[in-house]
């Protein structure tokens, strides 16, 4: 397959840009942060997006959604980057439909067709200290009754307090297992904080939360190959995400150097900015290609897919921070105003950049998939 | 079975009739790569014998139409032959900047007779050609160039110099801009095609700091070049010389980064050690690695993104000078690693152990990639100026 996008692909893109940018551009986050909106996100946004079919577009059309892939889905999370929306998408639509679907079962059934349909929005407990350690999972699952009682905390869980699931990772016996645990579970608490890019992410407690046997996502102990494709899912929404965030920053940016004067000159003319703008240009397109290949890979279902979608949020994660970080710089004493959008784009690239392993985490892993 | 997985069938099938076991070994020195041309010598038969196959096929220059010595395979094709290539190891049957450079300019500028005559001597290997651009006065500012073409009736007589001609020494033919109007900068070039045995040519190599040669400084004094002899129109080189550098930069590109989907770190975990958790034993230097993995993983994609894009027209025209820079700054950093991984042992310049010095003259040499067919600055000039669109670039 080419790596870049098809007729159909195109298409959605030219249905989704425009969408996205009319109901959702920039001053929809400053509403919601200015009204301090406690959602984390608006429901009649999520409704309209719901129109389009977008919540289940990587649902398998036999759970009433799309069947689309990666790429599809990155496709709108550029637009959602783009246009810094705060938004559901990643976190329930990527991520919780991308492990419900490799499970299949009991929970997919229950799941998958209100994602679809815009009923549902789940959240993804994996988290539990400031960084990412998915491979140090200390919350414990133990066999109580017919089911299990889960024990332990968890932090940044992205719209934890209006989730009407949480998918829960825990070590049981023999491993992980993950479980899908619904919102008015007893012993289950989100308290929700306000992030530096205004979204809402929850500490979680699980005090003693009792779940049936058949919560479990998959099978117990073998919710490590679930965890896998979660992540790898998330991570690669989370890059081509952060791609619309590098991108909108740059376009911005570079629009900015065509319009301020200084010393009877655009500023654009500086060769010593024209220099960065154009060194920042090639590491977006890099970028993108990386998201893309990443994003062809895991709909291929390639063995490949692992490293590549650690190079891709690693890749992504570089050069979007580039982008907002040579952003601000370039926009001068207004680009730390608070009227101007550019300091937007570097709050909500900061809080992406951290979400399901930063650069560092994903450089590590890139080395340790080498052998060293 | 798709057309693709037929043609894929197929292709493998030639391979493993047609590609000699010896041409499925790595690259070891410079005889193994073979440039053609009257002055080569094959170093086994099965060089020559891979040659003489791929030739055949139309498989040394697959995607040029068949009339000129191609296989005329669609963009895809090409892909599914390059794959197939890389699955066996199979080297490649004739590198030359017939190929890479001269080719492209005379599909899209040559008349219906050039290219079946040249075209077919490229993909035969029988002439190796090479590339008369820069002067001693002339580097980045090109368009300066001086070397002189006086119309002489039925033909030109040539003077002047040019400097870093590569294997100007070993080539057959060069192709080379020549001003044929002093009064008209940019529209006062010709593109000329001429032979390296013409009376008043002559070739120097020059010592670079790697200790090779592989660039020369070539003289002409009072060649005589008919003027039939040109590619596009009389004056009007500067298009060719444009459109051709925007493949020479597609070339250093793809080249540049080099290699597979090799890491780097992986390649010197024996070398400089592992700790107990199977970590390389030296943490900033792992750190450095794996982030240079990152990016050149990363610029991989790329590769693929772009020539899928160049192929089918999709890319933007200016986009292999942003090709070229990234690849090229990020070829400088692979050899920094090395030479880091290599430690002290990487500083040795002769010995046998080292292949005489094969990592520091490699180092040495990648430090013109950021300079040749374009220095990172003016890439990034024209990045800024033909795809960002900024004033005054």
């Amino acid at each position: 397959m080419p790596l870049y996008h098809n007729d159909d692909q195109a298409m959605l893109k030219d249905s989704v840009a425009p969408f996205v940018a009319e109901q959702a551009p920039v001053s929809h986050l400053r509403k919601l942060r200015d009204e301090a909106d406690a959602t984390g996100f608006s429901r009649d946004l999520w409704a309209q997006f719901t129109e389009m079919g977008l919540p289940g577009m990587l649902v398998p059309e036999a759970h009433g959604g799309l069947g689309m892939g990666h790429m599809e889905a990155g496709i709108v999370l550029e637009e959602i980057g783009r246009n810094l929306t705060p938004s559901p998408f990643l976190a329930t639509s990527v991520g919780a439909v991308a492990a419900l679907a490799k499970a299949g079962g009991t929970q997919a059934g229950r799941w998958l067709p209100a994602i679809a349909g815009g009923e549902a929005i789940v959240a993804l407990a994996i988290d539990e200290g400031a960084k990412h350690r998915p491979d140090r999972i200390a919350t414990t699952a133990t066999r109580a009754g017919n089911g299990f009682r889960l024990d332990g905390k968890k932090s940044f869980v992205l719209h934890g307090h209006v989730a009407d699931m949480s998918i829960v990772a825990a070590k049981t016996d023999g491993g992980i297992t993950l479980f899908a645990v619904p919102k008015d579970a007893k012993g289950l608490t989100a308290d929700p904080r306000r992030l530096v890019d205004s979204s809402l992410a929850s500490h979680v407690t699980l005090d003693g939360v009792e779940v049936d046997a058949d919560a479990v996502i998959g099978e117990v102990d073998a919710g490590g190959d679930i965890l896998d494709v979660l992540l790898a899912a998330t991570r690669t929404g989370a890059a081509a995400e952060m791609v619309g965030v590098g991108q909108g920053a740059m376009d911005m940016t570079v629009n900015y150097l065509k319009e301020r004067k200084q010393f009877g000159k655009l500023i654009g003319e500086f060769q010593a900015l024209q220099h960065r703008a154009a060194h920042l240009y090639g590491e977006m397109e890099v970028a993108r290609a990386t998201v893309m290949k990443a994003q062809q890979l895991l709909d291929e279902g390639s063995e490949g897919a692992k490293l590549m979608v650690s190079v891709a949020k690693a890749k992504a994660g570089r050069a979007a921070n580039l982008a907002v970080r040579e952003g601000v710089q370039m926009h001068g004493g207004i680009g730390m105003t608070d009227e101007y959008d550019i300091g937007l784009y570097m709050k909500r690239d900061r809080a992406l950049a951290e979400f399901m392993g930063d650069v560092h985490y994903h450089i590590d892993q890139v080395a340790r998939m080498n052998g060293y | 079975m798709s057309d693709q997985d037929a043609f894929r069938a197929e292709v493998r099938a030639w391979l493993e009739a047609n590609c000699p076991p010896e041409m499925r070994e790595p690259v070891r020195d410079e005889g193994d790569v073979c440039w053609g041309g009257r002055k080569w010598v094959f170093k086994n038969d099965a060089q020559k014998q891979w040659l003489e196959a791929c030739a055949a096929k139309g498989y040394t220059v697959p995607d040029w139409p068949k009339e000129y010595g191609g296989a005329g395979l669609t963009p895809e094709q090409t892909k599914i032959l390059k794959q197939e290539m890389k699955r066996i190891n199979a080297r490649s049957p004739l590198d030359s900047f017939g190929i890479w450079m001269l080719g492209p300019a005379l599909l899209k500028f040559g008349t219906e007779e050039q290219k079946v005559h040249y075209l077919n001597q490229i993909a035969r290997g029988e002439i190796r050609w090479c590339q008369g651009y820069s002067e001693p006065g002339s580097g980045s500012d090109l368009v300066s160039l001086q070397t002189l073409g006086e119309d002489n009736g039925d033909h030109w007589v040539v003077n002047g110099s040019k400097i870093w001609t590569s294997y100007a020494d070993k080539a057959d033919w060069i192709f080379c801009l020549v001003r044929t109007d002093k009064a008209n900068k940019y529209q006062g070039i010709t593109f000329m095609l001429f032979d390296m045995e013409s009376k008043g040519v002559t070739t120097k190599p020059i010592l670079l700091i790697s200790g090779n040669s592989p660039f020369c400084e070539t003289f002409f004094d009072d060649v005589e070049v008919p003027k039939t002899q040109f590619v596009g129109e009389i004056n009007r080189g500067w298009d060719v010389a444009k459109y051709l550098l925007g493949h020479e930069r597609e070339m250093i590109s793809g080249g540049g980064a080099g290699g597979d989907m090799v890491s780097i770190g992986g390649t010197f975990a024996k070398a400089i050690g592992k700790n107990d958790h199977g970590e390389l034993d030296d943490p900033i230097l792992r750190a450095e690695m794996a982030a240079f993995d990152v990016d050149v993983f990363a610029y991989r994609a790329m590769g693929e993104r772009f020539m899928d894009m160049w192929k089918t027209g999709r890319a933007h025209p200016a986009s292999s000078n942003m090709m070229k820079y990234v690849g090229t700054e990020l070829n400088k950093r692979r050899h920094e690693l090395v030479m880091s991984g290599g430690g002290s042992e990487a500083l040795e310049w002769d010995s046998p152990e080292t292949k005489g010095g094969a990592r520091p003259r490699a180092w040495l040499r990648t430090k013109a990639n950021s300079i040749e067919g374009g220095t990172s600055e003016v890439m990034l000039n024209v990045i800024a100026k033909r795809i960002l669109d900024l004033p005054g670039a």
